[in-house]
């Protein structure tokens, strides 16, 4: 059974963004772009699969600008057993507008690509078909636009079963189905999953592997296929995005408030001012 | 113009609090407020009669069927998109909890909409705020070309509800006549029996007696300073003081002391209480993001530095397992 994982470059989860001053979108305030935290874990839970045998191939796919191929060296670093990427022309890049245009030479920090999930899933879906996946494996979300859409719509897309947010995934060799643990408001469901489906990870599921050096250096002598559009029966109007980020703002600070020298004034002060207790 | 809302219940006939919210953010957009309650049996009539009683709706769609028991995406997806696709409303939307996130991006994707999910604030029909970088910032995002229909999420934080109207909504007997419940054509329940889907197995949902993390009053947080998971048996009994929930940073929850779903932050649960008691939690980004919007914040830590004195209300540097107890102590000679 074939796997299909995809994985986004995101701002690396550690480094502070800040609204820039033209309100266009957020900047880094150092440049490092990782693998979605997310995606990592969808990658490490697929790269099991195929150590216990219960995948046959482990395909990583990334969609957007150039340099997100770097993010698919790290996942052929892995584990990955071969790695597409579905570029998309600058202009499409140029034509989003707000949101960080990541064109050639732009600075790293626009990490946002103006792809929106509704584009990603169609990509996702035609891909899913040409390589005969048995699973896709996603991130629940991306750390940087928050959207937790796209394996959901993938699915819808597929008219594939889903379970997202999965915490634990129980598939065995030439199983028809997968039991899945999903995280929900107050507990876990679990849930049998027939295949072919969508599985997006939850943190809890796994905790990815490192990533050595030599591995990376392996890796980045390693080929990177390349799918454009077309290729794939789709037209940029297909993966255009429908919404435009007309601002980005700071959130509402808070002030600091007071220190309190003991508990008893801590608690006087909770009854008398704050009124909370 | 209308909407359409995605009623969420628990299996004995009640109506989720966040879908009250929802209700709430659904006086933002125009036009009529229809609400779509799906299930089976008895709970989803009961259901649909507390619906029914939700402010501002004017008519329910009940949608009972042995598919739709348990709240599974590909027949709820299936059904709110084809009832969407009939009654053409301009507004699709849910509270943006574990279940709406799951359901609604994939009624979209049947619509092929983008939808726009964790909305805090609604700005006009096309135009809606939402957090990214874990509420590190906010986007206004904006329909390039008004879509036929609009797929929305919102925040239930964001959009508190009135507690009389709350009150009233559910119970049965509330103020003001309830609004009328139609049962969904036949032809849409139909096609649900043959919609590959997932067969649910079973649901653990904790029963601490504590309130849900996500809508509780008073919420105590423990950081990696707690040191173990037997010292969160402090910050339970004052959280059980107070009424209140129990949460962890992700320090504390990467360090095993607690599970996960127990997570406040970027990757975890946004809250949002009316007091907020953090005891030895610096404060890193991903942990302000979630709680920041607290009425009222406390902070309990020994390093005067931490990040989290600069958003507390009130900071009280101090040993967290002398201050914990002490304060245990009090909130007791209080509440007698």
């Amino acid at each position: 059974m074939k796997v299909l994982v995809a994985v986004k470059r995101v701002i690396d989860y550690a480094v502070p963004v800040r609204v820039r001053p033209d309100k266009a979108g957020v900047e880094a305030l150092l440049p490092k772009l990782s693998m979605n935290p997310f995606c990592e874990i969808a990658l490490e839970e697929a790269v099991r699969l195929k150590e216990k045998g219960v995948a046959s191939e482990v395909v990583a796919v990334s969609v957007g600008p150039q340099h997100f191929q770097d993010t698919l060296r790290t996942a052929l670093a892995m584990g990955a057993d071969r790695a597409v990427h579905v570029p998309l022309a600058a202009d499409t890049f140029a034509a989003a507008g707000a949101g960080g245009a990541a064109g050639a030479g732009g600075p790293p920090a626009a990490s946002e690509s103006p792809l929106q999930p509704l584009g990603v899933a169609r990509v996702l879906a035609a891909l899913a078909g040409r390589e005969g996946a048995g699973l896709v494996l996603l991130g629940k979300q991306a750390i940087d636009d928050d959207c937790n859409q796209t394996g959901q719509m993938l699915a819808g897309l597929l008219g594939w079963p889903q379970a997202t947010f999965a915490s634990r995934l129980e598939l065995d060799k030439g199983a028809a189905a997968a039991r899945v643990t999903r995280e929900v408001d107050g507990g876990l469901e679990v849930l049998s999953l027939p295949l072919p489906a969508v599985i997006t990870a939850d943190l809890r599921l796994n905790t990815p592997r490192f990533v050595t050096l030599p591995a990376m250096m392996r890796a980045k002598k390693r080929p990177i296929e390349s799918a454009p559009l077309e290729g794939l029966g789709l037209a940029p109007h297909d993966v255009a995005p429908a919404l435009a980020v007309i601002g980005v703002e700071e959130p509402p600070t808070r002030a600091a408030g007071t220190r309190v020298g003991s508990v008893e004034e801590l608690v006087r002060r909770l009854r008398e001012e704050a009124r909370v207790l | 113009a209308s909407t359409l809302l995605y009623v969420e219940h628990s299996g004995d006939g009640t109506v989720a609090p966040a879908t009250l919210s929802a209700a709430e953010a659904a006086k933002h957009l125009p036009g009529q407020l229809e609400a779509l309650v799906c299930g089976s049996g008895d709970a989803v009539k009961r259901a649909a009669e507390a619906a029914a009683r939700l402010p501002g709706v004017s008519k329910v769609w009940l949608a009972s069927d042995s598919a739709l028991t348990h709240p599974l995406a590909e027949t709820h997806a299936k059904l709110l998109s084809s009832l969407a696709t009939k009654q053409k409303p301009s507004h699709v939307l849910a509270a943006s909890t574990a279940q709406g996130r799951n359901v609604l991006p994939r009624a979209a994707a049947l619509l092929a909409t983008q939808p726009v999910t964790d909305v805090v604030r609604i700005v006009d029909d096309n135009t809606f705020v939402r957090p990214i970088y874990a509420g590190n910032a906010f986007a206004t995002v904006q329909f390039k070309s008004p879509p036929a229909v609009r797929v929305v999420t919102v925040r239930p934080t964001a959009f508190p509800v009135d507690p009389t109207a709350a009150a009233a909504a559910g119970a049965p007997g509330g103020s003001g006549s309830p609004a009328p419940v139609e049962p969904v054509p036949p032809e849409l329940l139909a096609p649900l029996s043959s919609v590959p889907a997932a067969k649910w197995e079973s649901a653990d949902v904790r029963s601490t007696g504590r309130p849900e993390l996500g809508s509780a009053k008073v919420v105590v947080c423990g950081g990696r300073a707690l040191k173990s998971a037997e010292n969160f048996a402090m910050l339970e009994q004052l959280a059980d003081l107070l009424g209140g929930a129990v949460g962890a940073s992700r320090a504390a929850v990467d360090a095993g002391y607690v599970a996960n779903d127990l997570q406040v932050g970027q990757t975890g649960k946004v809250v949002a209480p009316d007091l907020y008691i953090g005891v030895g939690i610096s404060g890193a980004i991903q942990h302000l993001a979630g709680m920041k919007d607290s009425r009222t914040i406390v902070a309990i830590n020994n390093d005067g530095e931490a990040p989290i004195f600069s958003v507390a209300d009130y900071g009280l540097e101090a040993d967290l397992f002398k201050a914990v107890p002490e304060l245990i102590e009090a909130v007791k000679k209080v509440k007698q």
